[in-house]
């Protein structure tokens, strides 16, 4: 095993890599209960992409899991979770934007950065257009559904150090926002950095 | 007898039916208490495997019947006038804090505004989380999942809707399920509800002016073997706002997301 990438990705930043098939992507949540927004695409075809919906219709469960398989919009596996010592992670709270902000919290927040933005900034780097972005996944994140449907961000499960490991199935764009969201306890009200490292 | 142009002609004029639309829509009968005829704007009867699209005005009421109670209608809405403003499923869920739709519901936009309002609903058994079918999970569950073949394919079928205004595979977001229910449990499982409930509606007016994408298919869960999606009518009609809108302000983050609806078609 050769270490493709090893780096801190800093509190509130973008991230975008090509994680080629074949490849482990580790993160690491070093300072515990941070939020990772990520959304995957077929390196090679770029509407082929990460699908939340898909995902939690085949395991029929809405939490991911050691073993969940990451499924695109057409049903193929794009990533699997190989290892995980945060129990769960989310893919239905979706990511954060400014335009969500000023609902969820008020107008006050409209400048505040977020992750759509994070989404947008990295990912047109790489061709990518506000119409590609889907559900996402969010690493260490706690979105549990009440027995009446209620749903939302609750205090996190992860811990400093907690990591998840997610093996590429095909070559994968891999788009990452460290989430900069203040507002809920996605990231203990803290962003922080987390560590990225690539395997193969 | 359609060797000649002359007898094609005449073989493709005999053939002439009963369509699914009703043209003019103004000549709708199957219709709400207290809608006039001269305001419907669209009436259509969507078989199992079909698919429509059309855009309405700001106001315009879009009633789904599931007229023989075992319909699965997939929807995806955007803004008309710009198709990149589109459905945010996850949003939808989040900022209301529910995760199951029914009266009051609003269907909200990735730009944090509203682009359709629940305004009645006598189904409440809808599904945000499940998405729809692709060709591979047909396939694998009918044997041919094509649009080609006789187990269409959700996902494909929004391609197409899609595709006659102009937008494409990128374009089709997470979609929503109307008259077929999933349900959480504590552990995150999820239970399907496919239960037949004949003569069920759901009526969204539309808060801007909207491209929405409908199609009819199986939900992902449906564990049937056979293929099985009945019909489901369409029917849209311009209605006056009330003066005093009583779905503006049933909570904090739907006022804000009104708010900023109306600052955008101001």
């Amino acid at each position: 095993m050769s270490v493709v990438l090893d780096e801190v990705l800093a509190a509130r930043a973008p991230w975008a890599h090509v994680v080629n098939a074949g490849e482990t992507l580790e993160i690491v949540d070093l300072g515990g209960n941070q939020a990772v927004d990520c959304i995957l695409y077929d390196a090679h075809d770029h509407a082929h992409r990460y699908s939340a919906a898909d995902t939690v219709t085949a395991q029929r469960n809405i939490f991911l899991v050691a073993g969940t398989q990451l499924l695109s919009n057409e049903g193929v596996p794009m990533m699997t979770i190989t290892a995980t010592t945060c129990e769960y992670h989310d893919t239905i709270g979706g990511a954060c934007s400014r335009e969500s902000n000023t609902l969820r919290y008020g107008h006050h927040t409209a400048h505040q950065h977020a992750c759509v933005d994070n989404f947008l900034d990295a990912g047109s780097r790489h061709g990518l257009t506000k119409r590609d972005l889907v559900s996402n996944i969010n690493w260490f994140m706690n979105v549990p559904v009440g027995a009446d449907g209620t749903l939302g961000i609750v205090d996190g499960i992860s811990a400093p150090g907690l990591a998840v490991s997610v093996r590429a199935e095909i070559d994968v764009l891999v788009l990452i926002s460290n989430c900069p969201q203040i507002n809920n306890p996605c990231n203990g009200f803290d962003p922080t950095p987390v560590q990225l490292r690539v395997t193969g | 007898m359609t060797s000649t142009l002359e007898e094609a002609r005449e073989h493709a004029r005999r053939q002439a039916g009963v369509s699914p639309l009703t043209i003019p829509a103004t000549s709708a009968t199957y219709l709400p208490d207290g809608v006039d005829a001269g305001t419907v704007l669209w009436d259509e009867a969507v078989p199992g495997g079909g698919y429509s699209a059309r855009v309405l005005p700001r106001d315009a009421m879009l009633r789904v019947t599931d007229v023989e109670g075992d319909a699965c209608v997939q929807l995806l809405v955007c803004s008309a006038a710009n198709p990149g403003e589109r459905l945010n499923v996850a949003d939808t869920v989040k900022v209301q804090w529910q995760a199951y739709l029914g009266p009051d519901a609003l269907l909200l936009s990735d730009m944090g505004r509203v682009l359709m309002t629940l305004v009645d609903d006598t189904s409440a058994r809808h599904d945000c989380l499940c998405g729809t079918s692709n060709k591979r999970s047909n396939d694998g569950r009918y044997g041919d999942g094509s649009v080609s073949g006789p187990a269409p394919n959700g996902r494909d079928l929004l391609v197409l809707g899609a595709a006659k205004h102009g937008l494409g595979r990128v374009d089709v977001g997470p979609s929503i399920n109307l008259f077929k229910s999933v349900r959480v449990a504590g552990d995150g499982s999820l239970a399907f509800d496919g239960a037949v409930r004949a003569g069920t509606h759901v009526q969204l007016r539309a808060e801007m002016d909207v491209l929405v994408v409908l199609a009819n298919t199986p939900h992902p869960l449906d564990d049937r073997p056979d293929y099985t999606a009945t019909t489901v009518r369409l029917t849209a009609w311009r209605a006056p706002r009330p003066d005093v809108d009583p779905f503006r302000a049933t909570s904090p983050e739907r006022l804000r997301a009104f708010q900023n609806t109306e600052e955008h078609v101001r």
